[in-house]
């Protein structure tokens, strides 16, 4: 039952739709550890409130890019600035980027955006913190523990965890690029 | 055709070398074009732990400064209340310590009338003689108890000090009578303990919690919100009693949408039920709680049928949420709230919850309020206080309110204007406002205004230049807590722990810590001897020092804890209940001496009427109302507050979503325009605004203008009979559209 | 949308939210300029595949040399788009076959050596020898062995022409329509159209010039297989649309009776391809030549679609669906 913990690594992160409060303390600590310019933001909170007073029911997501397995953006980039890297996750190396936007249209998550030094730019799972043995900004800042990072091909690992312990869903899967980011719900 | 051998490897070569270079172009160049990882280069050169003042939490966090900036804010894993992670705010730190509009010199006023906005810079040396002499004039002509001091803030410390040592006894924030004042009178009566802040809620442990108006996520307040999560993640049940549909709301198993006003019905109906059924901790009550028969005939006629009539929430879900959450007990925990100054029988309504909790056996249990333990620092020698500190509730034609544990600011007020609540002798002459927005966090402003005019001396000491600030004789512009060494105040919690705020990095501006400014005007009013330190850090290790602490490991790590204490029962803990029955008093024998009402009695409230709405006010996530309004950094993600109105209520009116709009209350107040929020998530009877927009002070270059003042439109107020606290949701507005807007011009032309 | 979802989300990324605005004119003008050099590509070298001869007027002849003119214009335009212009170099310091950019780029850049050889090659005497004049004692040698490559492999470099023409023209629409992310972009046909409607643009700026009326028929006849092409892909791409759920009914709709229903079967469908069918049906058949207005419209339609087509789908992100 229990598989072999593979050589690659599939970095993924989960998001508690129970516990999310949708307090930004994410997006804020996101955008202070990656000095993410005024303006922009690399993950954002979506609330949706669905029914009529008083019955009345409410979701709230913290999102950012998927760091798609097949992603559309990795798969359209002319100059291989936007790329795969370790655990899988997608990264542009800006010295590379031409500012082309053809990622920025692929993407169907929107989670891209043009940095005003003109590379293109989006979540990266803080990969330069997780290579250190640390968490990703927003993981390691949320007051409400909503967001798990880890090894989604390490059974072990607290994300693979709750993949299997929780119902999950991806947003819109019907792009096809196999999002990494599962709300919980 | 032969072609020959040369021009087969021609051919060939250059076939190869094609197939070389175009390969070369597929594998980025065989490693010789490596992708990289940035690195953002956010950490700092140096980690200085201290704790948190965007909001009044205390949150430990850890500074990173590279090249004298402070790059981030994280949160201290070492520290009990931040845990490692941080709200919103505290991230958010670095756009206050970096805000452009920040007080960077001190200013004097050069306008005939306060509020002019017209000062002048001015040095240190000449703002703080113009305070000392105008003190010292206050206290030789009418004595030092005509001073007051509103301190918002934990580097008020110093300036309360300083107040004692002149003589006056008269320390208020408006944190009190128009915030949490109800609720410390009203466990203070029931338990002989009041909440505090942070409040000891062992909310991580609770089987259920139930939220009367407390909207937890959308309050940030960090402990709290991790604790709520952690119950929800175990399982951990919510029953929310918000006429909104918060955001605890939508996590909650029930949601009552109650009709502002009426919780007080809502209450009762529970413990009828839970009486009638017996749903109580019968073993805690009889051995711990007095007046269980009074309580039981107190609430005889308050059925769930009669709740419903009140508070619109059907009687059947009145029994069932009784049992849910008496089925849950002891790990039932009733929230005491927060701001509870809302209708004028808050305390009262405090004590109703305060006895509830009581037969549901939360208070000292797991999962319930925990009775906290603290660590302890030796006071730091000071010559005594010359004389008793005076305050204006010694008054004798002063209005006194003997529950009140804390001085009312809008007493203090009140105090200012000759004739207004007093008649003999002088009426308060000065006043000194530490970190708090008066004009913002006051009702009744014109009465704030009118009182400000009759003032001899007002001084402001701040950040930023809030609306307070605009009206000061004399503006003292302090470092932020980024800047600055606080004195040391361990936290009653569940854990004894000691946090320090130290300097990270030195004062911006010609700003200067409150150590400093309390000294120089200690010095000017021959208080020296009160503050014989050289410097915030010198006494704050000396007290450490004296203490036993390890001062360097305390400023390495900025927190120590001490030995666990039990703080629950199932720790080991024994109840003690410091009332004069030295139990739990269900019944008040107290209030009953007082000629208040002995057990909550029912009142109905005055309800909008039609066409009009009740006035409701708020928090958002990022924000700590009107402190951190004009923080560019975190109105990245909220910088303008809105107004809710349901969407029926919407629609019978006329009005659509996202236009622009003024409130108009009962007096004829008019709110600043708008913007309009048309939802399902509100009751249509009531309006919701976030508190702390609207600011006029021009000095505030993002906030000012941006969203309405909801302060403005509590010209109304309800003063609680027990406490004499204000309860401010007592406002009534119409919805009109804003003039000068299209939408406007198309309805008048109707 | 539902009318019971109140959904709100904090980002407000400049460019991204409320709806994408990354490629604007500068883009409009190169996909204009693009399928214009792509249907010059092609028609001048099928021209003369198909009568065996050099073409016959002296603008004709020098077309693939001002193609290439234009085709820098585009170059130009394409390069101020972009963000990091600096790095434009990075291009060619890579080749990715999945990506239809990374295909355009190469393409870009192929396309010099071919016009240059087809333009040399259908250029007259006199027109060689004032070349031969105009360039630099040094280089006159590398001019001839051009020349004799030009005229040693006309057959190839006419075929390679069309190849180039068809790749470069059809391209864009394949960039475009492989975003599935952005619901109007996303139909097989967009390829097929834009190549189509460069054809045409292509032959509306030939019929500018002045021609052989049998060079003149010729372009006014695959003109309008061009147009009739046209009109067939619009119809299935928005028959396509309307028939694959309730996303292709969403973006079907933006066409026929939405927002951009009025400019696009006014500018495009009527004034870009119906008018200009018939004006070619009429001058097949009564000999009456439309001078100048029916390239001019054939050109204004092309930019036209260009332009719809960016902007519509731009504003249709997938991620606006429940």
């Amino acid at each position: 039952m229990s598989a072999a913990k593979t050589a690659t690594k599939r970095y993924a992160m989960t998001v508690d739709t129970r516990q999310c409060v949708g307090c930004k303390a994410c997006v804020l600590a996101c955008k202070a550890e990656n000095a993410v310019p005024d303006g922009f933001c690399r993950q954002w909170i979506v609330e949706e409130i669905r029914g009529e007073f008083p019955k009345l029911s409410a979701e709230i997501r913290s999102e950012r890019c998927n760091h798609c397995t097949d992603a559309p953006c990795v798969k359209n980039c002319p100059t291989g600035a936007s790329h795969v890297n370790e655990g899988g996750v997608v990264l542009v190396t800006h010295h590379k980027c031409s500012g082309c936007k053809a990622c920025i249209a692929a993407c169907p998550y929107d989670a891209r955006f043009v940095h005003p030094e003109g590379y293109v730019d989006k979540c990266t799972f803080c990969l330069h913190r997780v290579q250190k043995g640390l968490q990703p900004a927003c993981v390691g800042v949320c007051p409400t523990g909503t967001l798990t990072f880890g090894d989604a091909s390490d059974p072990e690992s607290a994300v693979s965890a709750q993949l299997r312990e929780r119902s999950s869903k991806v947003n819109h899967p019907e792009s096809g690029a196999g999002p990494n980011v599962h709300f919980l719900v | 055709m032969a072609t020959s051998r040369r021009e087969f490897i021609q051919i060939g070569g250059a076939g190869l070398g094609a197939a070389a270079l175009g390969s070369g172009l597929t594998t980025k160049w065989w490693g010789l074009d490596p992708d990289v990882v940035h690195d953002p280069g956010t950490d700092g050169d140096q980690v200085i732990p201290t704790f948190c003042e965007l909001c009044f939490w205390k949150c430990g966090v850890l500074a990173h400064v590279k090249d004298g900036r402070v790059t981030k804010l994280v949160g201290n894993p070492e520290h009990p209340l931040s845990r490692g992670r941080l709200c919103p705010r505290g991230t958010g730190g670095t756009g206050l310590l970096y805000d452009p509009d920040r007080l960077k010199k001190p200013l004097l006023r050069k306008s005939t009338k306060r509020g002019g906005q017209d000062f002048e810079e001015v040095s240190w040396e000449k703002a703080l003689d113009f305070t000392a002499e105008k003190l010292l004039k206050i206290k030789k002509e009418c004595g030092p108890d005509k001073v007051a001091l509103f301190s918002h803030g934990f580097g008020g410390s110093f300036f309360k000090h300083l107040l004692f040592a002149y003589g006056s006894g008269n320390v208020t924030a408006p944190s009190y009578g128009q915030c949490r004042g109800p609720r410390e009178v009203g466990f203070n009566l029931t338990y002989g303990a009041s909440l505090g802040s942070p409040e000891v809620l062992d909310i991580a442990h609770s089987r259920c919690l139930t939220l009367i108006g407390s909207h937890l996520g959308e309050n940030m307040h960090n402990t709290q919100v991790q604790d709520f999560a952690q119950m929800i993640a175990k399982g951990g049940e919510l029953v929310v009693v918000d006429p909104r549909f918060s955001t605890a709301a939508g996590k909650a198993r029930y949601w009552l949408p109650i009709r502002p006003g009426t919780d007080m019905a809502l209450l009762l109906a529970w413990i009828h039920v839970i009486l009638g059924e017996g749903l109580y901790d019968r073993d805690y009550v009889e051995k711990n709680a007095i007046g269980l028969e009074e309580l039981r005939a107190h609430v005889a006629d308050k059925t769930p049928e009669w709740a419903f009539t009140e508070t619109t929430i059907p009687a059947s879900t009145i029994v069932e949420t009784a049992r849910f959450i008496a089925g849950a007990r002891p790990a039932s925990l009733i929230h005491p709230g927060r701001h509870v100054t809302w209708y004028g029988d808050d305390v009262q309504r405090s004590r109703a919850i305060a006895i509830l909790n009581a037969l549901l056996g939360s208070w000292g249990r797991r999962g319930g309020i925990f009775v906290p333990t603290q660590l302890n620092v030796p006071k730091y020698p000071v010559p005594d206080y010359a004389e008793k500190p005076k305050t204006t509730q010694d008054a004798p034609d002063g209005v006194v309110y003997p529950f009140a544990e804390e001085v009312l600011s809008h007493g203090v007020c009140d105090a200012t204007v000759p004739g207004r609540i007093m008649t003999k002798g002088c009426p308060v002459k000065g006043w000194i406002v530490y970190g708090s927005n008066l004009l913002q966090a006051l009702p009744q402003r014109k009465n704030v205004e009118e009182a400000i005019q009759k003032l001899d001396l007002l001084v402001a000491i701040d950040v930023l230049p809030a609306e307070i600030v605009g009206y000061a004789d004399v503006v003292l512009p302090e470092a932020t807590y980024l800047e600055r060494w606080d004195d040391v105040a361990p936290v009653p919690w569940s854990e004894p722990f000691l946090a320090i705020r130290q300097q990270v990095v030195p004062p911006m501006y010609e700003s200067k810590p409150g150590w400093w400014i309390a000294k120089e005007l200690a010095n000017r009013l021959d208080l020296g001897q009160y503050f014989p330190w050289e410097s915030g850090e010198q006494m704050v290790t000396d007290r450490l020092k004296a203490g036993g602490y390890d001062v360097e490991k305390l400023k390495a790590k900025g927190v120590v804890k001490g030995a666990p204490v039990p703080v629950r029962t199932d720790e080991g803990l024994e109840l003690a209940f410091h009332t004069p029955s030295k139990k739990i008093e269900l019944y008040s024998k107290q209030m009953a001496d007082a000629g208040l009402p002995p057990l909550p009695p029912w009142t109905r409230h005055e309800q909008p009427a039609d066409g009009q709405f009740r006035l409701l006010f708020g928090r958002t996530p990022t924000h700590t109302f009107g402190r951190t309004t004009n923080n560019r950094f975190l109105s990245e993600v909220y910088s303008e507050n809105e107004v809710w109105l349901n969407a029926k209520a919407a629609k019978e009116q006329g009005l659509v979503h996202g236009e622009i709009v003024t409130l108009l209350n009962q007096d004829g107040v008019r709110s600043q325009p708008v913007k309009l929020k048309v939802t399902q998530r509100i009751r249509p009877d009531c309006v919701f605004v976030v508190h702390g927009y609207g600011h006029t002070n021009p000095g505030l270059k993002f906030a000012a203008g941006r969203g309405m003042d909801d302060q403005t439109l509590v010209t109304r107020i309800a003063v609680d009979p027990v406490a004499g606290t204000t309860g401010m949701s007592v406002n009534f507005v119409t919805i009109e559209k804003a003039p000068g807007t299209t939408a406007a011009a198309a309805k008048a032309e109707a | 949308m539902n009318a019971l979802l109140e959904a709100t989300t904090t980002r407000t990324n400049p460019g991204i939210d409320p709806s994408l605005h990354i490629w604007g004119w500068e883009i409009v003008v190169y996909l204009f300029l693009g399928g214009l050099v792509a249907g010059i590509f092609v028609l001048a070298a099928a021209l003369e595949l198909k009568s065996g001869e050099k073409p016959r007027g002296t603008a004709l002849r020098l077309m693939p040399i001002v193609a290439l003119g234009l085709i820098s214009v585009g170059m130009g335009a394409l390069w101020l788009d972009l963000a990091h212009r600096l790095w434009a170099w990075r291009f060619y310091l890579f080749f990715h076959a999945t990506s239809p950019m990374s295909w355009g780029a190469w393409i870009l850049v192929l396309i010099y050596p071919v016009g240059l050889l087809l333009g040399l090659g259908s250029m007259n005497d006199e027109q060689r020898a004032w070349l031969r004049g105009k360039t630099p004692g040094a280089l006159r040698g590398l001019l001839t062995t051009l020349f004799g490559w030009a005229d040693g492999r006309r057959r190839g470099i006419l075929v390679t022409s069309v190849a180039m023409g068809v790749a470069l023209g059809i391209y864009t629409g394949l960039l475009l329509g492989t975003m599935p992310s952005r619901i109007l972009w996303n139909s097989a046909v967009l390829g097929p159209l834009f190549l189509a409607s460069g054809i045409s643009t292509g032959a509306a700026l030939l019929l500018l010039l002045p021609l052989e009326e049998s060079e003149r028929k010729t372009l006014v006849r695959w003109d309008a297989v061009a147009i009739v092409a046209e009109l067939v892909l619009i119809a299935l791409m928005l028959l396509g649309f309307a028939t694959s759920g309730e996303v292709g009914q969403w973006a079907a709709s933006q066409f026929l009776g939405g927002p951009y229903t009025a400019v696009f079967f006014s500018c495009v469908v009527v004034l870009g391809l119906l008018v200009p069918l018939v004006m070619e049906a009429i001058e097949a058949k009564r000999h009456l030549p439309f001078a100048t207005i029916l390239p001019v419209l054939i050109l204004t339609g092309g930019l036209a679609l260009r332009w719809i087509l960016l902007t519509a789908g731009q504003h249709s992100a997938f991620r606006f669906l429940p």
